[in-house]
């Protein structure tokens, strides 16, 4: 049985169902407990399950981040919840140096079964500071698995999926997609794997390949270029770490063109990775090299029009699908 | 009268010395422990002074690798701490960590097999010195970025709090020892692990090795009120205590009543446990930073010499006696040396091991094949 839900509500959802499951995992972040979370996510967990297990956290996303490693080394099962994961960046030491080593250096003794959540990328006229699409700068780093949904239905199989995950998860929402209502199905054991691409749009001229909110950038180029004769199938990632590659070479053996469309800077990022892994794998199918659409290679700026102008967009995808598919 | 934002140290020897404890107290505090517990004591910081001195050989003939920091002088520390507490107690350290490793139980071939870059390490050569881990002895690491375990400390005191108290619907029963150096007082990490230990009433001690130097920059000169550190505990409302680090008798002593307090009340403390590195900083150290004439005098108070001759001058312990301690634990580091080197380097296959729980990689820009099945090409 499925319902429409608001994506934040499915992120709660699945929260809730595991925290019912495992006694193991508890949510810790800034105003995830007394406020209901700075976006509502946590609306009503501590209620449920009291202060013990849905914990307020001092603005200390150092201190709080390692708090949950350690917790998760000794066999805890942690939730931690950035405001935004452009304040992760002060807890780069911890999620960054500990999280996703710690199995490794402890030669397979001390595992770090831990989901740092929150959103992710620009959340309008914030500025540079608050405006981090943390996807490329983190996915670099061996040792962590990142997912990052588009859909309602996916914030829930994939978040249910982190918190059973025996190993660091990376867990990118978008403020700007919380308010996304979508068929969410109802089974607590809906859980999507990591590395399976879904492929929301079928097409034949051209691949768009994308991850977390410019899915739905894509998808809306897509319509558009379909009233002009360009058939687009998108692809949505929905992780990164595993990255679903044979899904995205399928498709590009069939349209023979390919476009990345990543929120984060151009710059060694997810798009260069993709475009990169799809020229090596495909490269007698492309009939034209493979074009990224990222966000400008500038800081963000606050101006409404200058934000808008720098992050991909509709416009911009249908540009670079004209060129990878000679139609301009 | 000064303000205490413009408070300066004292002008006090470094690091400030604490008040010994008198012959009559230290014969008193011996009557009181069981004859074993003393004569294990000794032999244990015996055996990680031996094992530190041949650490340095190995360093030197290039055996050994990397960083590596000994824990020559500290000795006391590590063995009177980890004396107080159970062996469910979760332990946690910085990069100076071979004598915490031994403390708590590691058998020396691991630690040293760590270090050799060995498979039969305790990391299986993945760690290396500066990252000891023991997962049987509790014992969670080593950690290479100063201060970057405190946060880890506290997550350990959360744990064993939650799963007494949330999940087994007990009193919360454990403490946490989370050790760091004078170094690390000046790390945001440590003050943020602080503030919430003390806001989520989590049992973990944190005691400071204060051997009055940072590397090779006087406490008096990298962080304020440095004659009194303590006072960085008040300011996050926890317990602290002053303890003279280079007597195991006087750590004990002052440690188990404060652990037992911890575990009753399921709160933080705070240590400042004044010590001497006898060493360098890390192998490469010529110790410019200090006087000849100030090594000489902490030398005076080696823990060892000190019980030692506290025991033989309670007819505890003979000279026969100690020399044959010396005897077993050369010998018991002897063989450590010679496990390690016959133990085998870790093996290519290990490379990608250990990256995450599931198998993984290698990487080929072809995503995971072993995890995905494969290109389908």
């Amino acid at each position: 049985m499925s319902r429409v839900i608001e994506f934040r509500d499915a992120l709660c959802e699945a929260m809730t169902e595991e925290m019912v499951r495992d006694e193991r995992v508890f949510l810790m972040g800034e105003e995830v407990a007394e406020y209901d979370g700075a976006y509502k996510v946590s609306r009503g967990m501590l209620e449920q399950f009291g202060s013990r297990r849905v914990i307020d956290t001092p603005i200390s996303e150092s201190g709080f981040s390692g708090l949950g490693i350690g917790a998760a080394m000794h066999g805890l099962r942690p939730i931690i919840e950035f405001m935004s994961w452009s304040f992760s960046l002060v807890a780069a030491d911890p999620i960054l140096n500990n999280a996703p080593k710690m199995l490794y250096m402890s030669g397979g003794q001390f595992g770090c079964p831990i989901v740092f959540r929150g959103n992710d990328g620009a959340g309008g006229q914030l500025g540079s500071t608050h405006s981090w699409c943390v996807e490329s700068l983190y996915a670099n780093v061996p040792g962590l698995k990142m997912a990052i949904p588009a859909f309602p239905s996916d914030a829930k199989g994939l978040l249910k999926t982190a918190i059973r995950d025996d190993d660091p998860v990376f867990f990118l929402e978008s403020e700007r997609l919380l308010a996304l209502k979508g068929e969410v199905d109802e089974d607590p054991e809906l859980l999507i794997p990591f590395g399976t691409a879904n492929i929301p749009r079928e097409g034949t001229d051209c691949t768009l390949v994308s991850f977390g909110r410019p899915v739905h950038f894509c998808l809306e180029a897509a319509e558009e270029l379909a009233g002009q004769n360009i058939s687009c199938e998108v692809i949505d990632g929905r992780s990164i770490r595993p990255l679903d590659v044979p899904t995205i070479t399928r498709s590009v053996r069939k349209t023979n063109a390919c476009v990345v469309v990543d929120q984060s800077w151009p710059f060694a990022s997810i798009a260069s990775e993709v475009a990169a892994t799809v020229s090596e794998q495909c490269f007698d199918d492309l009939d034209h090299p493979v074009v990224r659409v990222n966000s400008d290679d500038v800081p963000a700026p606050y101006a409404f029009d200058l934000e808008q102008e720098m992050l991909p967009n509709a416009r911009k995808i249908c540009q670079a699908v004209r060129t990878a598919t000679y139609s301009s | 009268m000064q303000q205490s934002g413009s408070m300066q140290p004292e002008a006090e020897p470094t690091p400030p010395q604490v008040q010994q404890a008198g012959r009559d107290e230290t014969s008193a505090l011996l009557a009181s422990l069981p004859m074993d517990t003393v004569n294990h004591w000794l032999r244990e910081m015996m055996l990680i002074r031996e094992f530190e001195v041949r650490t340095m050989q190995a360093y030197q003939d290039k055996k050994i690798g990397g960083f590596c920091h000994i824990y020559i002088g500290q000795e006391a520390v590590a063995v009177g701490t980890i004396a107080a507490i159970t062996p469910e107690d979760p332990v946690v350290t910085a990069y100076r960590d071979h004598g915490h490793a031994l403390a708590r139980g590691m058998d020396p071939k691991y630690c040293m097999a760590e270090m050799y870059g060995r498979i039969g390490g305790c990391a299986k050569g993945k760690g290396g010195s500066m990252h000891m881990f023991d997962k049987a002895n509790n014992f969670f690491g080593g950690h290479g970025i100063v201060g970057a375990q405190c946060p880890l400390g506290a997550g350990l005191a959360f744990a064993t709090k939650y799963r007494d108290e949330v999940i087994n619907k007990e009193r919360s029963k454990h403490v946490t020892l989370c050790f760091l150096g004078d170094g690390a007082l000046n790390q945001g990490a440590v003050h943020e692990a602080k503030n919430l230990a003390g806001l989520l009433d989590l049992p973990v001690i944190y005691i400071v090795e204060n051997n009055g130097y940072s590397m090779g920059t006087a406490i008096s000169r990298g962080t304020t009120v440095g004659h009194e550190i303590t006072r960085k505990a008040d300011a996050y409302g926890i317990e602290s205590a002053v303890i003279d680090g280079l007597d195991v008798l006087s750590v004990y002593r002052d440690m188990k009543p404060l652990v037992e307090h911890c575990r009753q009340t399921s709160r933080p403390a705070f240590v400042d446990m004044r010590t001497y590195r006898f060493k360098g900083h890390s192998m490469s150290d010529p110790r410019k930073y200090r006087t000849k004439d100030e090594e000489a005098q902490y030398e005076l108070l080696d823990p060892i010499a000190r019980l030692s001759k506290a025991m033989i001058n309670n007819q505890m312990l003979t000279d026969e006696r100690f020399k044959q301690i010396g005897k077993e634990v050369r010998q018991e580091v002897r063989e450590a040396i010679k496990w390690s080197v016959a133990s085998k380097p870790p093996g290519k296959d290990e490379l990608y091991k250990d990256v995450y729980v599931e198998k993984w990689g290698p990487y080929t820009g072809t995503s995971l094949p072993e995890m995905l099945g494969g290109d389908e090409s």
